[in-house]
């Protein structure tokens, strides 16, 4: 089976998509092969950035939250650019229950990483274009720690905002006070904050850059495969 | 001779103790009884299991309680009491500001009504779920009720008319309902000797414009001589373009009816060709008759009722309209008038009749076209009677009502005296089955059953008298109702349920074509309430004269501002309180100590006005009358009333941020000066 797969592979990188040959074995200079990525790796990174694209429209989180009395649930989409109701008036109710316990209101305009996402998400974008295009494997390479960088970055600062709304509250005008309890959803995954149970996983933008990141991460793995193949015919 | 006794008592013994066997095996065993076999299968054919919905809406009226009462179909369970033409205390209907311009007519503020005949409006003769009607009976009235959110949006009285009892069915587009007067009355209204019955007594028939919400009216009016009108259904399919009614009442007695008005053998059903009276229109030969009738809508923008006075009607009177009604005699004082699904069989239910008659249109067409006419009354042409009749249903029962139909071929007539329910085949007319019900049933109905296409499942039998049927209340008991599965080639009955006041008709319809657009709050960005507070910071209160206004928002779990001061004896006090929640099934309510009126709730996203006269000097708290929240109780406030000219200022507690909008709103003149 995994034979036969590879000879499928093989196959496939028979020359005849893209703008050089893919097959290293056809390349006609094996010093030039080796600074640059594979045919299969370009169009991978074209995909990868175009996918990217996707952010602008879908929303990268959904934490929904539901309760006894909220069979129906409330939704939140976290998008690059804001923070938003699953329906026009779910980000409102959410504020309006969370006076009970003194959280701060959910204002998108008070959080200064959405001016920005979009720039550099559309950053991302242009350069991943550019690195299709130039082919320079170490081109590649930063580009895909950037994409890392701003991933994981991304996630660790949703994760901050989530604890700052979950722990910072005010004990002022909160009402329900539960000593020891904190509201903070999770990252990924399940949580029950008093009567309602959080659920937060990525959206459908989020499972695009997901996406996004391992076509990325194929791309280099395919780049490295070939710069030692090339290394090996060239030695 | 010894031994005859021996015997009898040796039978008793044994069939005792056969009889305990049967008993105790009953009690203990599995269902192997036949009854229980068969309730516990009609059990589960009504049963809807928690957080299961129901198949059909089904809208009864509440007869004397003024209202409707939506219900779900087949578990029989009250899912709404809709405010009508009657006050509802317990949603503030008719009683707050807002909604109190809904009752005006012209005799005045009416707080109540007699509903008869609920009627879903129609598209292609299929109930729609669109829009229900409902008459008031009493003061001659029709209703629209917006079923996206079960409310009254508009109301009509009708002039030249009393006893609004054949009303409001529609035609199979909705571009009419009709009513006709039940009593015959001087027309205009005056001051006449009652025996003068016969010279001054008229009945009129209104088609009102019905397909345009907000913008109900009387198309026009048609004169009839002084008979009781009793009930009406449109033709439809073959029959379409004309409307049938029943009446009693045309011996013209005016005293002991019951016995004067049963003196004929037959009576009528007037067709009447709606479509020549919409000509006749045209060519101006309706008279512009002064008539004097209200008109109320709920405004849609600003859910505020306002009351229109309307001055005149387009009267008809068939003798300049030729072709425009033909009376068709029918026994005994006909009742019900039904058209089956393709509109050629018109059903009459004679009361006192031994048979049910059915007329056929395409026969009283070519009675029409071949003048088979036996006489005419007042310059109508009344036809032969075996000249339109279809047939007769031969020993249906006693005291024959209503007939609803289930689209099958079969016919379903109602039998008051012998308190059940026939079901008969049209064209064949015998008798296929009865059900008895318990007891004197009225209507009966069938989802979609007097229109082109019912929905033939379930029928539900409203009955008259209740007595034993359920645990007994004193001497007022609940009306009862039962539902009858018949889809089958045998009635099946399946559920008794009591109900509100006194149900006459009802309609019902698929769930799905009602529930999908059902509304869930009214949106704060679309209320146009001119007092509407649109956000905490947006209350408080300021005086106009001896006029107080207060606004005021209310959200889980606060009202605000909820200490007001500055109110003196002697003036009156507007809570304009908007619940500013945009949540579904977020609503609050509002309650003042002392206050001579009902409560209030309030939707999310409403404007209601609750208007107080204080009567002493005080501290008076008010309070979220609907648990609304885990804080509800907290969710209260004082009003602090001081003697006439007292020097307390005017304050309402806001918060620092409201404080400088409420001096901003004190120096712009606020929207809602309108006096009320």
């Amino acid at each position: 089976m995994r034979q036969a797969l590879l000879a499928n592979g093989e196959g496939y990188g028979g020359g005849r998509i893209g703008v050089l040959p893919l097959n290293p074995a056809v390349a006609s200079k094996p010093v030039r092969a080796r600074k640059i990525m594979p045919s299969l790796s370009r169009i991978l990174v074209a995909i990868s950035s175009l996918l990217l694209i996707g952010l602008f429209v879908f929303p990268l989180w959904h934490v929904r939250l539901t309760a006894p009395q909220y069979p129906e649930g409330l939704g939140m989409n976290i998008r690059i650019n804001t923070v938003e109701g699953a329906t026009e008036t779910d980000l409102d109710n959410i504020n309006g229950l969370n006076h009970y316990i003194g959280m701060k209101r959910i204002d998108p305009n008070t959080i200064p990483e959405l001016k920005f996402m979009p720039w550099i998400v559309g950053a991302l974008i242009m350069s991943g274009l550019a690195v299709a295009a130039v082919a320079r494997r170490r081109i590649l390479y930063v580009w895909m720690a950037g994409f890392l960088i701003i991933g994981v970055v991304g996630l660790i600062d949703f994760w901050r905002w989530e604890y700052d709304y979950g722990h910072n509250l005010d004990a002022a005008t909160a009402i329900i006070k539960i000593p020891g309890m904190s509201y903070q959803p999770p990252l990924i995954g399940t949580k029950q904050l008093l009567n309602f149970q959080a659920v937060s996983l990525p959206a459908a933008g989020g499972i695009l850059a997901g996406i996004a990141f391992v076509l990325g991460l194929v791309a280099v793995i395919l780049t490295v495969r070939r710069s030692k193949a090339s290394n090996r015919s060239a030695a | 001779m010894k031994r005859v006794p021996f015997i009898p008592k040796l039978t008793i013994i044994i069939a005792a103790a056969a009889t305990a066997v049967v008993i105790l095996y009953a009690c203990s065993g599995p269902a192997t009884n036949t009854n229980n076999v068969l309730a516990g299968n009609a059990a589960s054919k009504v049963y809807v299991a928690p957080g299961q919905y129901d198949e059909y809406y089904a809208f009864l009226s509440g007869g004397y309680n003024g209202q409707v009462m939506a219900y779900g179909l087949p578990s029989g369970r009250l899912l709404k009491l809709i405010g009508v033409f009657s006050q509802n205390p317990e949603t503030g209907w008719g009683y707050n500001e807002e909604t109190k311009a809904m009752l005006q007519t012209t005799y005045g503020f009416i707080p109540w009504d007699d509903t008869h005949h609920a009627e879903l409006s129609q598209t292609k003769g299929v109930p729609d779920g669109r829009w229900l009607f409902i008459n008031g009976n009493n003061t001659p009235r029709v209703a629209r009720i917006d079923l996206r959110n079960f409310e009254t949006t508009e109301i009509l009285q009708i002039p030249n008319a009393a006893g609004g009892h054949a009303s409001p069915f529609t035609t199979p587009d909705t571009k009419y309902i009709i009513s006709a007067t039940r009593f015959s009355v001087p027309i205009p209204n005056a001051d006449v000797a009652i025996p003068t019955f016969k010279e001054n007594f008229k009945g009129t028939l209104s088609f009102i414009i019905a397909d345009q919400p907000g913008k109900m009216d009387i198309a026009f009016q048609i004169m009839m001589p002084g008979f009781n009108y009793d009930l009406g259904h449109a033709g439809k399919g073959v029959s379409d373009g004309w409307f049938f009614f029943t009446m009693y009442n045309t011996e013209q007695a005016y005293e002991k009816l019951e016995l004067n008005a049963s003196q004929k053998d037959k009576d009528f059903i007037a067709a009447v060709n709606y479509r020549q009276a919409e000509q006749c229109v045209a060519q101006g030969k309706a008279k512009a008759t002064p008539s004097d009738y209200f008109h109320n809508v709920m405004d849609e923008s600003t859910r505020m009722a306002r009351s229109e006075r309307k001055t005149s009607v387009k009267m008809l009177n068939p003798q300049d309209c030729p072709g425009l009604v033909y009376f068709l005699p029918t026994p005994k004082s006909p009742h019900g008038v039904d058209i089956d699904p393709t509109g050629e069989y018109i059903v009459a239910g004679g009361k006192l009749a031994t048979v049910i008659p059915v007329h056929s249109f395409s026969k009283m067409q070519k009675a029409i076209a071949d003048k088979q006419f036996e006489s005419d009354v007042q310059g109508i042409p009344v036809l032969k009677y075996a000249s339109t009749i279809a047939g007769e249903v031969q020993k249906p029962g006693l005291g024959p009502l209503h007939t609803e139909f289930d689209g099958k071929g079969n016919a379903y007539t109602s039998m008051f005296i012998s308190s059940e329910v026939v079901k008969w085949k049209l064209g064949t007319w015998e008798v296929l089955d009865r059900m008895p019900v318990y007891y004197s049933v009225g209507h009966i109905m069938i989802p979609g059953g007097d229109s082109q296409k019912p929905w033939g499942k379930y029928l539900l039998s409203m009955n008259k008298i209740t007595k034993d049927r359920y645990l007994p209340t004193g001497p007022e008991l609940a009306q009862s109702a039962q539902l009858i599965d018949i889809s089958g080639d045998k009635m099946k009955m399946l559920l008794d349920f009591p109900t509100l006041g006194e149900p006459h008709y009802a309609q019902a319809i698929p769930a799905e074509l009602v529930r999908n657009n059902s509304m869930k709050y009214y949106k704060l960005s679309e209320n146009k309430n001119p007092n509407i507070t649109g956000s905490e910071a947006a209350g408080g209160i300021r005086r106009e004269g001896k006029r107080v206004h207060v606004n005021m928002i209310a959200i889980r779990s606060h009202f605000a501002p909820d200490n007001l001061e500055g109110v003196q004896l002697g003036d009156t006090v507007y809570f304009h309180v908007t619940n500013i929640e945009q949540d579904w099934d977020i609503v609050h309510g509002f309650g003042v100590m002392g206050a001579t009126t009902s409560g209030m709730v309030i939707p999310p996203g409403e404007t209601r006005t609750l208007k107080w006269v204080p009567t002493m000097v005080g501290v008076f708290p008010f309070y979220c009358t609907d648990f609304c929240s885990a804080l509800h109780q907290e969710m209260q406030g004082y009003v602090r009333v001081s003697p006439a000219g007292s020097s307390v200022a005017m304050s309402a507690n806001v918060s620092a941020r409201s404080a400088t909008q409420l001096a901003r709103m004190n120096q712009v003149p606020h929207a809602s000066s309108t006096p009320r």
